[in-house]
């Protein structure tokens, strides 16, 4: 499939918010103190930033952008739709959050209420974001149980990253550098190595998968096994275009160990700095270029997701 | 409304019979030329006169090259041509993916159309159709696809003959049929069972009402003939009848 830059931001930058934004949840949902409310919403806002830039990034796939508000009618069936409605809905749980760390004091009951319906808001949206693709027979590497769970693995480790950088920039009390600090250590021993490991079982499936052949494709089996001979168009068409891209295979192997390692190594690498050096400002720095690196691993594979995948309709133009 | 209608008893399609298709691709100019001026059009192209023309046709004819194995009954290699357009399935995830509800099944006679006013472009639909039936256009920035010529064959302004899709109308071997799969009784139907007619893909699940004849078995005089030599061989006079004798003895002088 072609690997189009408006969806690689979408689904990378709306992950990786939503990631951001379901730990805030959680933070607030953790009975532990959350230390100055600044950090957090800091974070309310960056998270903000990142899925509101992510979606409109979509509107650029769209052929007919102005008619975007149309797809959000059709909930019943289509993941697109329930998509584009759970991004709405957790908006105003946002503002919520916000409102609420604005004005303290605050009850603890009223902040982990809204805490769990923005941690459940972000899961739910980033959920529809993966069964769109995952909901798509024709694209075996995405119709398959690995999509959804890396979508999730992967929002929720360009959140940490995002989340540490964060909370280390305005740390102002102890509460929030420790905060900081239990973030990054679940990130870096628990949640990164997940998605990497995860993102390597799901390489490992897709190449197992064995193309549909072109006389299965036509049920030309039944007489012998066909391949072209001429093609029915002379010049390129959408469908060759689309579903055609043979670039990722050339550099699948370089990218893949690029993206495994740096989403693996990366949060590793900020809390050896953390126990060699301290806090301060050089891990504040450690942890921005984490943010860079894991960030941009993130679209890599998020391009080789789009670019190695195949559809179907290639069979008939073997 | 993209949630699927309940089945109707009528599916309208086509039987496409790949023994008799010659490749000469006279269906998909007739659909581009119908549909460019029809209810659904225009149907443009970039470049249409220049070095790369580019721009959507509802009809992709390929031709395949097939070669016998042991599990298929070809016996010899042939030329298959193979028609490909939208096959109107019973379950088509095209329209279910649809998030404006641009995409719908016909509740009457089971057309699956493409509403362009609602379309937003999203391509959503293009990849969940596992046959290729859609196409998106660059100028109209909306996705396009067969409409089974639906205002021609329920238009009343044609002659009875004419209301069938452009493409049957424009075949001269004639190859191609239009008419109810749903019903078994329909001269389509029929010809579907006489000749094993069969869907494509049917593992996707979409059930699509389209079919396809497979090629007859080949006449096989070639392995006999291959037999014959086709040199010059010498005349045994002796072995001739008496006027043809002395021909060739008049011719050999």
């Amino acid at each position: 499939m072609r690997p189009s830059f408006s969806i690689i931001c979408f689904t990378t930058l709306s992950g990786t918010g939503y990631g951001l934004l379901f730990l805030i949840g959680i933070v607030l949902v953790s009975a532990s103190p959350i230390g100055s409310p600044n950090s957090l919403l800091i974070a309310l806002c960056v998270g903000f930033v990142l899925t509101s830039v992510g979606l409109l990034a979509s509107l650029a796939h769209l052929g007919r952008p102005s008619r975007a508000w149309r797809a959000f009618s059709q909930w019943r069936s289509s993941w697109l739709s329930r998509e584009g409605i759970a991004s709405l809905v957790t908006v105003p749980v946002m503002a919520a959050v916000g409102f609420a760390l604005c004005n303290p004091p605050h009850g603890r009951f009223t902040l982990r209420a809204l805490g769990l319906l923005l941690a459940a808001c972000c899961m739910v949206t980033v959920t529809c974001t993966a069964r769109i693709y995952s909901s798509l027979p024709p694209i075996r590497a995405w119709h398959n149980r690995f999509t959804l769970p890396g979508y999730l693995l992967l929002g929720l480790t360009g959140g940490a990253v995002w989340f540490c950088a964060i909370v280390a920039s305005n740390a102002a009390d102890a509460d929030s550098v420790s905060l900081a600090y239990s973030i990054l250590l679940a990130n870096a021993l628990v949640i990164a190595p997940a998605s990497a490991l995860f993102k390597r079982t799901y390489w490992r499936h897709i190449d197992a998968l064995t193309p549909i052949t072109t006389a299965v494709a036509t049920g030309l089996d039944r007489l012998g096994d066909a391949s072209s001979f001429e093609q029915p168009h002379t010049e390129e068409n959408y469908l060759t275009r689309e579903m055609g891209f043979a670039l990722a295979r050339k550099h699948s192997v370089s990218l893949r160990a690029l993206a495994f390692w740096t989403v693996l190594a990366a949060p590793l690498f900020s809390v050896a700095v953390a126990l060699m050096f301290g806090g301060g400002l050089l891990l504040t720095c450690v942890l921005w270029l984490v943010v860079f690196a894991s960030t941009a691993a993130i679209l890599v594979e998020r391009w080789l997701f789009f670019a190695e995948a195949t559809h179907s309709v290639k069979s008939y133009y073997n | 409304m993209t949630m699927l209608p309940t089945p109707s008893a009528k599916k309208l399609g086509l039987v496409i019979d790949l023994d008799t298709c010659v490749g000469c691709h006279a269906c998909a100019v007739a659909c581009k030329e119908w549909n460019d001026g029809g209810q659904f059009g225009p149907l443009p192209d970039s470049d249409p006169y220049g070095a790369q023309p580019d721009g959507v046709w509802f009809n992709r004819v390929h031709s395949y090259n097939v070669l016998p194995t042991s599990a298929g009954s070809a016996t010899s290699a042939m030329t298959v041509h193979f028609p490909r357009s939208c096959l109107h399935c019973e379950t088509p995830a095209c329209v279910t993916v649809c998030p404006t509800g641009a995409s719908y099944k016909r509740a009457d006679d089971g057309i699956v159309l493409v509403d362009e006013d609602k379309c937003i472009g999203c391509q959503l639909c293009a990849w969940a159709c596992p046959y290729g039936a859609r196409e998106i256009s660059e100028q109209r920035g909306t996705m396009q696809k067969c409409t089974l010529c639906v205002d021609r064959i329920y238009n009343e302004t044609l002659d009875p003959a004419d209301r069938q899709p452009a493409c049957v109308m424009a075949c001269p071997t004639r190859a191609r049929h239009f008419g109810d799969l749903g019903d078994p009784n329909s001269d389509i139907s029929k010809l579907v069972d006489e000749r094993d007619g069969y869907a494509l893909m049917p593992e996707f699940g979409y059930q699509p009402v389209n079919r396809y004849l497979p090629p007859r078995a080949r006449r096989d005089g070639n392995s006999s003939a291959a037999s014959k030599t086709l040199t010059d061989t010498a005349i045994d006079p002796q072995k001739l009848p008496p006027i043809l004798r002395w021909i060739d003895r008049a011719l050999s002088r």
